[in-house]
């Protein structure tokens, strides 16, 4: 039993978890952590990953090979292998990945087109504004009243791909990451680093991540965790950042083991192997220890700021800032229920209306067909008559030729036989006397 | 000394009376039936004092490179000529930060190899491609080559020309290409029109070793393709090819441009040689391999088969073309062209100006 000294409560000013008593005997709310995770799995997760960087660095290959899936195949090609866009865009793609009975929903955010153009200017802006519309979703959606089905679009992470030049940053670099940084947890990435040697590579990230405090740019941090084993591995990755990675599929022989890398005439780059490149400590981190970190990340920190802020606009002015789409009222629940029920019977009513004037439509122009065909066929009808009545004519036209002819043809006859009897009597009379 | 050279004369005569009587049938061609040669005259010591003059003279040669920073420019052209011409951007020392426009370098250096001279130039372009708005890069480029052949021009028209006029034009500008591996970028294409009438491009593929020999293959046929659909000629320029022989030695070059070049001045060791390479933890790329990269291709088509040409057609091509531009844009009116007046037609005032070697 628990006694709680309520002198102690008062003017202790610490919290509760200062008191840790001990337990007489086997409570049972250490099983707590497996009901969390029972309930997670029946849920699912979902996680939504942004590549950013020019064109050719290799970021759908990337894709392709943290999640082991073909994300972006020869039947359905990423955006960099059609046909090639200058407008810039941001395009999503879903993929439902299972692994050991837990679902993971997985968006990739595309951005074919960044930094392709001769002119750069604000290529960023189409990347914030989907951002900033993600939380804008997110936002409305838990401002309803009916809050059940929360889909968490955010952009959980962006990956930046900075092209391995072995200098330093671009300015094209810096300025993403310094407009990116507050709204998204950044994490830089050197593509292509099959291209550097071990040296280059040590000075190149040495280079970059002097110009990343030089802008103060705050890329995402490690958090410090209380486990020593846990601060070491940490403390390694923050030396290796930013992390240097090859990517690829196809799967090479190398000394009797099946491996995944790139065959070149010098030799093969594998992809898992630590020595050569960043990519199995990418894929640690992203998936097996900080994923959910980098959620929590974008809701406590990042999602709080946009929704701050956006808040601070509507107050600050008395009046609704927001466009009629986030329009966030201070009425009370009821009132709001009633407003979103008329709303909704508004929308139906529109609905119906709309639908009914289609059918309308759809039921005149049906009945112009209809009488159209109908006067066609009549057309026709008379048309044939008339033929008829025509070939009818000619006919008793030919008719009364024919009997013409046939009448002259017999009275031809009948004088012609008349003749012929004429001259046959005459012969006979004349053989008659000739033999008398 | 004189009993020899008789000696050597008439064992040459022997020998250009049997090859004259050999040839003798197809003599009888359309050429003019001329002086056939029954004595050893010396044509062909010509070669031998061409040589000569040229060792003395030495040549020059002036190359650009453009592309964006961090292609490893400088460290191939370091490496075509074998000696520390130009300053790489990677040293720690090197302080300069990207600037805002486009700020050409000249860098000019003299080697010799077995008594030959060369005055290479180098012109680097920093800062080319690099901005977040890249409009009108090319300008400064433009106008730099521009300047270049104007000031030939003016020193062409003087009366009082020079004997060698100082050739400063540039004579081959090789384009960067970074290895993405999909096609040309919006900015490759508008430097390579623009710049393809005025000057021989050399397209090369940057930084190779990033790229897998199958990757290589269709990179390239896509370049060729993106190159032929938008109408950029790069050397050689097939409409420039004199003869067949050239026209099949130039189309096997056309079939495999851009060459795909790695650039290191460092070596290392393999199988007990000394080899210039990059060492990564999983090979060693050897530039100067064929079957690793092309390297070897581009040095021998820059500096031992084409080095000639390529000053022939900037001379006798771009040059040619600037000069009608430039003329008639002046409509024939010299006296605005030059403070002088055009040089007279009289035979007696022509300069004598050696063939620029």
């Amino acid at each position: 039993t628990m006694n709680i000294d309520p002198r102690s409560s008062r003017t202790n000013n610490n919290p509760v978890l200062q008191q840790q008593k001990n337990l007489d005997g086997y409570v049972g709310f250490a099983s707590l952590p497996n009901q969390v995770y029972r309930k997670s799995v029946k849920r699912g997760f979902e996680f939504t990953l942004m590549v950013v960087g020019e064109s050719g660095l290799g970021k759908s290959t990337l894709i392709n090979s943290l999640f082991l899936t073909d994300l972006y195949s020869t039947e359905y090609p990423g955006p960099s292998h059609r046909i090639k866009k200058t407008v810039q865009q941001v395009e999503q793609s879903k993929v439902l990945i299972k692994e050991g009975g837990v679902q993971l929903l997985l968006t990739i955010v595309d951005t074919p087109g960044f930094g392709d153009a001769v002119d750069n200017s604000n290529c960023w802006q189409p990347i914030i504004d989907h951002i900033d519309s993600k939380f804008e979703d997110y936002l409305n959606s838990e401002s309803r009243v009916n809050r059940r089905q929360m889909p968490d679009s955010r952009i959980h992470c962006c990956l930046y791909f900075i092209a391995p030049s072995g200098h330093g940053l671009k300015p094209l670099d810096i300025e993403f990451m310094k407009r990116l940084h507050e709204k998204v947890n950044v994490i830089p990435l050197i593509a292509k680093a099959d291209t550097l040697t071990p040296e280059e590579c040590q000075q190149f990230k040495k280079q970059i991540m002097r110009e990343i405090q030089e802008h103060k740019i705050k890329i995402y941090e490690f958090p410090e965790t209380d486990d020593e084993e846990e601060n070491r591995l940490v403390k390694k990755i923050k030396d290796k950042l930013p992390l240097a990675v090859v990517g690829s599929n196809t799967i090479i022989e190398v000394n009797g083991k099946r491996v995944r890398g790139r065959q070149y005439p010098w030799g093969v780059a594998e992809v898992e192997n630590s020595d050569h490149c960043d990519f199995t400590i990418l894929r640690d981190m992203l998936i097996r220890t900080h994923m959910q970190d980098l959620k929590d990340v974008t809701n406590n920190v990042h999602y709080e700021n946009y929704r701050s802020r956006k808040l601070a606009a509507v107050t600050y002015n008395g009046v609704d800032n927001n466009k009629a789409k986030g329009q966030l009222s201070t009425k009370s629940p009821l009132a709001q229920m009633e407003e979103e029920r008329r709303e909704h019977v508004t929308k139906m009513k529109k609905m119906e209306m709309e639908m009914e004037q289609v059918f309308e439509m759809k039921v005149k122009e049906k009945v112009q067909k209809l009488t159209s065909r109908d006067c066609e066929l009549q057309r026709r009808h008379e048309q044939m008559k008339k033929n008829l009545e025509a070939q009818h004519k000619e006919l008793e036209e030919k008719r009364r030729v024919f009997e013409d002819e046939r009448s002259n043809w017999e009275l031809q006859q009948r004088l012609e036989q008349q003749k012929m009897e004429a001259s046959r009597t005459l012969e006979k009379n004349k053989k008659k006397g000739k033999i008398f | 000394m004189g009993i020899e050279e008789t000696k050597k004369e008439s064992e040459l005569e022997a020998e250009v009376q049997l090859e004259l009587r050999q040839s003798a049938p197809s003599f009888q061609t359309g050429f003019i039936r001329g002086t056939d040669l029954f004595g050893y005259v010396g044509i062909e010591a010509v070669l031998d004092q061409m040589r000569r003059k040229t060792m003395k003279a030495g040549f020059e040669f002036n190359i650009m490179v453009v592309g964006q920073s961090g292609l490893g420019k400088s460290t191939l052209v370091n490496t075509l000529f074998k000696s520390k011409v130009s300053r790489k951007s990677c040293t720690p020392d090197y302080e300069e930060k990207i600037s805002k426009t486009v700020k050409l370098h000249t860098v000019s250096h003299v080697i010799e190899e077995k008594g030959v001279k060369m005055k290479l130039t180098v012109i680097d372009t920093p800062g080319f491609g690099d901005q977040i708005n890249n409009e009108n890069c090319w300008e400064p480029i433009v106008k730099y080559i521009n300047e270049q052949y104007e000031k030939y021009l003016r020193e062409e028209l003087n009366i009082n020309r020079k004997r060698r006029i100082p050739d400063s034009r540039v004579h081959c500008c090789i384009y960067f290409l970074p290895a993405t591996g999909h096609r040309l970028r919006p900015i490759d294409l508008e430097f390579m029109k623009r710049l393809g009438k005025i000057v021989s491009i050399v397209p090369v593929i940057a930084k190779a070793d990033t790229l897998t020999v199958e990757e290589r293959q269709e990179f390239k046929e896509r370049i060729r393709k993106d190159l032929t659909s938008n109408g950029i000629h790069v050397y050689p320029q097939r409409e420039y090819d004199e003869d067949p022989e050239e026209r099949v030695l130039n189309d096997r070059i056309r079939e495999s441009i851009p060459f795909a070049v790695v650039g290191t001045d460092k070596e290392h060791q393999v199988n007990g040689n000394k080899v210039l390479g990059r060492k990564t933890k999983w090979g060693i790329i050897e530039v100067e391999n064929v079957a690793h990269c092309e390297f070897a291709n581009l040095r021998d088509l820059l500096i031992r088969s084409h080095l000639q040409d390529l000053k022939d057609v900037t001379h006798n091509i771009h040059y040619e073309s600037y000069r009608v531009r430039r003329l008639n844009e002046s409509n024939m009116n010299f006296s605005e062209l030059v403070l002088s007046s055009w040089p007279l037609k009289n035979g007696t005032d022509t300069c004598e100006t050696e063939s620029q070697l």
